[in-house]
């Protein structure tokens, strides 16, 4: 009984605390850059696309929500045809950014993407693609990478040796 | 004339203040229980949120007048009206002011009191009817919380009754002029208002209800207007019981300065706002507990009061 009279009093008293309700609409939570929101694909600094279509992100992704399919331009560069992502599905745990091997699937600190039809949450490349690098300013993957694409032979990359002749390097 | 018009205008207004209160307490608890618990509650419809009532209300009457397939219809459509029109009936005898009543019984007190045992017949009926076993064993609950918790809420009053020699709630409250009974009758005033929340079913006496256990006990099949009755009907319980409590300890009317209507309803929302605090602050009791609570607690205490007001009158007079 004593306990119990104890409880209503110390909740009585919770009248005088601060509220922890977020008003949302009006009032909004920061959100850390590497909250894991809505996904976009990012461009390199010099405005290509900086997606290989390795497919690593659709394998990785838990729910299957990521669809694409891959080709190459006239300089041999891969990027995809199309590039899907049914947010019906996602679950956005971010495992397609940690799986990409180019930075160039990136999720954002947005989260605001009701649609009243679902099939408005279907985002198409041209949805997802933004303009700038995203999270990783200054990073180009064709440049350090040593694949060879027009324009860029064998061992031109930044850091990269030029490639051995394997018959002179005798012992 | 004037005199039917008189008592047609109280009847009516009576009838009308009532059920708009009850039903504006479904918004009043929701933001006290807010406050009390760190969030702000309903506060989108209307300004402050006050609209929220008549968005759920036109929510409960348009939504679709279920009545399972296995039900006994007639009991079934019948359970839910009997809480409304015996809580209700109840205020017949609350005098909101000096004769601003209803209808002045002589034995005002007894007609709460067996109005509100009928209460039970809906709690019982409406789980029997339902033919599900979670309304079952809520109505089974509610026959035997109800019917322990009213022996000792009828024992407790009969000290006010006592002291105020009176069963008539007028009589009752004109005898607090000079000091109201909650100090004489404190033990009595604490039974009655223990009695009164099992009578209501809220927190901490739920168990009829329990969502946690038994979805929604009683009303598990019970949906749009009809579980809107059960709902509002509790309300109304709790409005009777703070009326209650403000007429037969706190004096009713009786007050300073502000006019006598306005000390009712300052004093009886005041008890409902401890109703409320009561259901934010407390955990629901286990069966047995409620059981050896009332039956070894409850009772003997009554029956103690009881005898020491009636040891405390013979030796005055």
């Amino acid at each position: 009984m004593l306990s119990a009279l104890r409880t209503i009093w110390g909740v009585l008293l919770h009248m005088f605390r601060g509220r922890v309700t977020v008003q949302y609409p009006e009032q909004r939570l920061y959100l850390a850059p590497r909250y894991k929101g809505r996904i976009i694909l990012s461009r390199d600094p010099d405005g290509g696309e900086r997606c290989v279509a390795c497919y690593l992100c659709a394998a990785a992704c838990p729910v299957d929500c990521i669809a694409l399919q891959a080709t190459e331009d006239l300089h041999g560069r891969r990027y995809p045809r199309f590039f899907r992502i049914n947010f019906s599905r996602c679950i956005f745990c971010g495992y397609c950014e940690e799986a990409c091997p180019t930075y160039a699937i990136q999720l954002t600190p947005d989260f605001e993407m009701s649609e009243y039809r679902r099939s408005d949450m279907v985002y198409e490349k041209e949805d997802l693609l933004i303009s700038g690098p995203g999270k990783y300013p200054g990073y180009n993957f064709y440049r350090v990478a040593g694949v060879k694409i027009g324009g860029k032979g064998k061992g031109e990359a930044e850091n990269e040796e030029p490639p051995v002749d394997v018959r002179s390097l005798m012992p | 004339m004037n005199e039917v018009g008189r008592s047609l205008l109280i009847v009516f207004g009576a009838l009308i203040v009532v059920i708009t209160i009850a039903a504006g307490l479904i918004y009043v608890e929701r933001r006290l229980l807010a406050l009390w618990q760190d969030r702000h509650g309903p506060n989108r419809v209307g300004p402050f949120g006050l609209l929220q009532v008549v968005a759920d209300m036109i929510k409960i009457f348009t939504k679709e007048d279920w009545v399972p397939p296995f039900a006994d219809r007639f009991v079934f459509v019948l359970a839910p009206t009997v809480v409304m029109v015996t809580t209700l009936f109840s205020f017949a005898v609350v005098p909101f002011a000096r004769d601003v009543q209803v209808a002045d019984l002589n034995i005002g007190l007894l007609f709460f009191l067996g109005m509100s045992s009928l209460g039970v017949y809906s709690i019982v009926l409406g789980g029997w009817a339902s033919n599900s076993k979670y309304s079952l064993l809520g109505a089974l609950r509610a026959a035997a919380q109800m019917l322990s918790y009213e022996v000792f809420m009828g024992l407790s009053l009969m000290g006010v009754v006592m002291v105020a020699g009176s069963f008539s709630l007028v009589d009752i409250v004109e005898a607090q002029r000079g000091l109201w009974f909650c100090i004489p009758q404190a033990v009595g005033l604490v039974i009655f208002a223990v009695a009164g929340l099992a009578e209501t079913r809220r927190i901490p006496f739920d168990l009829p209800e329990s969502e946690s256990e038994l979805t929604a006990g009683f009303h598990t099949e019970y949906s749009g207007i009809k579980f809107g009755m059960f709902f509002v009907g509790e309300y109304v319980g709790i409005t009777l019981i703070s009326a209650m409590i403000t007429t037969l300890f706190f004096g009713g009317w009786l007050g300073p300065l502000l006019p006598p209507e306005l000390w009712f309803f300052i004093k009886t929302f005041f008890f409902i706002g401890l109703f409320i605090l009561a259901r934010a602050a407390l955990p629901r009791l286990r069966y047995d507990q409620l059981m050896s609570y009332g039956w070894k607690v409850m009772l003997p205490l009554a029956l103690v009061n009881l005898v020491l007001t009636g040891a405390v009158l013979l030796a005055i007079t």
